[in-house]
């Protein structure tokens, strides 16, 4: 009965992409409709679609659901990858609060100067490797199991790769001094599903690049100068 | 068999704030831990006990817990707050994300500079009367019952009345034109164990001052 999912953002990563990485490595098909224009914008607005007037939107089993963690969390547990109890879902909610931090350096990357660029790229970088990798690596040594929680392929699995990938496109070596993390970016990229998402064709979407950012400014009337936190 | 709920964060409200709220709307006491020097957060860290050598820290039920949102989502679970199906659930965590927004403006507010709060305070203020607060009023209006979801108090209640009372701070005739909101209000500061947090000895910390202000960054900053 419930309809096809569907999501709205712009042709481009942002805060959609960790929700077509979770419905990918679901299994889960969904379309997408590309905000282009400041119109297809305010025709939403005016539909009454957006809860707080903002995207990522995502039409799914006969609700417009907004805010992006309100939304991966009901598709972790929709499709079983939310661990097996409250205890299971905390390590989860925890370990993905990292990897969301950590995107969260990489998200507004586009929209800073050159300048800023560089010196974000460092922060990136360095944030990973001292504070966010050794904390995963940590887990995954600890229990030597396969996955980050309870033995079993959950979010906090797919989202930790999808936070892994982003780095390497700012530094490809970034995973040198994580052995674990590299043997766990394998075997996960591996995952039929996953494995699936990685290749061309998919809905996976690529870097943004000044076209990505000139939409989302021109869409959202977002003009000013953006900085680094 | 597990003792009280431990919580290790600065003097102050801060991201521990809604942590505090919601052990206390769920009638759980709790202990804290105040930092106060940078050797106190640095042995902390030293000891490994943070997963991402950040605060907020607490400790439940065996486990160290940091993340902010993880903490609350956990606490909600197992005292009953967080609805009774998995779309209850959504309505909840759509409730609270887009209020922990509007709340994450006030957060850095006292860390703004002097030139930028008078624009910062606009801010919040277009903000809560324009995206925020019109949600929640028409959520009550049109369902016309004393809590945002499923006709039980939730989650997503004792968030929306912490951000209530905490924008009220800052801009006092901010419900003027909610009269949802204002009886939502009152209803819920007469629960009795909000009533109980928002009596003066409870856990509730007061609005930041510059005292916390140089506390936070002489701890945390590099």
């Amino acid at each position: 009965m419930a309809g096809k999912l569907k999501l709205y953002y712009f042709d481009g990563r942002g805060k959609m992409e960790s929700i077509r990485w979770l419905l990918a490595a679901a299994g889960v098909e969904f379309e997408e409709e590309f905000l282009e224009t400041r119109e297809q914008y305010e025709k939403l607005l005016q539909g009454g679609s957006l809860l707080f007037q903002q995207v990522p939107m995502v039409e799914i089993d006969g609700m417009k659901m907004v805010q992006t963690r309100a939304i991966l969390s009901y598709i972790a547990a929709k499709y079983n990858l939310y661990g097996k109890d409250l205890k299971e879902r905390a390590l989860i909610d925890m370990y993905v609060g990292g990897t969301d931090d950590l995107m969260g350096f990489i998200l507004m990357f586009p929209f800073l100067s050159s300048e800023d660029k560089e010196k974000q790229r460092a922060v990136i970088v360095q944030k990973a490797t001292s504070r966010y990798f050794p904390a995963y690596e940590k887990v995954l040594k600890d229990h030597g199991q396969d996955f980050l929680v309870g033995n079993n392929f959950s979010w906090a699995d797919v989202h930790l790769l999808e936070a892994i990938l982003m780095v390497e496109e700012k530094k490809s070596d970034v995973l040198s001094g994580f052995p674990q993390l590299q043997a766990f970016k394998a075997r996960i990229s591996s995952i039929p599903t996953i494995k699936k998402f990685l290749e061309p064709g998919s809905q996976r979407k690529p870097v943004p690049d000044d076209k990505y950012v000139e939409t989302v400014r021109r869409v959202l009337c977002m003009y000013y100068d953006i900085k680094a936190n | 068999m597990s003792g009280k709920p431990r919580l290790t964060y600065c003097n102050g409200r801060g991201r521990m704030e809604p942590v505090r709220w919601l052990l206390a709307a769920a009638g759980v006491e709790f202990e804290e831990i105040f930092l106060e020097t940078k050797e106190q957060y640095e042995k902390l860290i030293k000891d490994g006990v943070l997963m991402f050598q950040q605060v907020p820290l607490v400790e439940i039920d065996g486990m160290k817990m940091v993340q902010t949102r993880a903490i609350l989502s956990y606490i909600a679970g197992k005292y009953n707050l967080y609805g009774k199906d998995l779309k209850e659930r959504a309505l909840i965590d759509m409730y609270v994300e887009g209020i922990t927004d509007l709340m994450q403006m006030i957060l850095m507010f006292p860390f703004s500079p002097p030139e930028a709060k008078e624009k910062n305070l606009d801010s919040i203020k277009e903000r809560a009367t324009n995206r925020y607060f019109p949600v929640f009023e028409k959520v009550l209006k049109q369902h016309g019952q004393d809590f945002l979801v499923g006709n039980k108090f939730s989650w997503a209640d004792v968030q929306l009345i912490e951000a209530i009372l905490t924008v009220e701070e800052k801009i006092p005739a901010v419900l003027s034109g909610f009269p949802q909101l204002q009886a939502f209000k009152i209803r819920m500061s007469n629960m009795p164990t909000i009533k109980k947090f928002l009596q003066p000895g409870s856990p509730r910390k007061p609005p930041p001052d510059e005292c916390y202000v140089e506390t936070v960054l002489k701890i945390f900053k590099k």
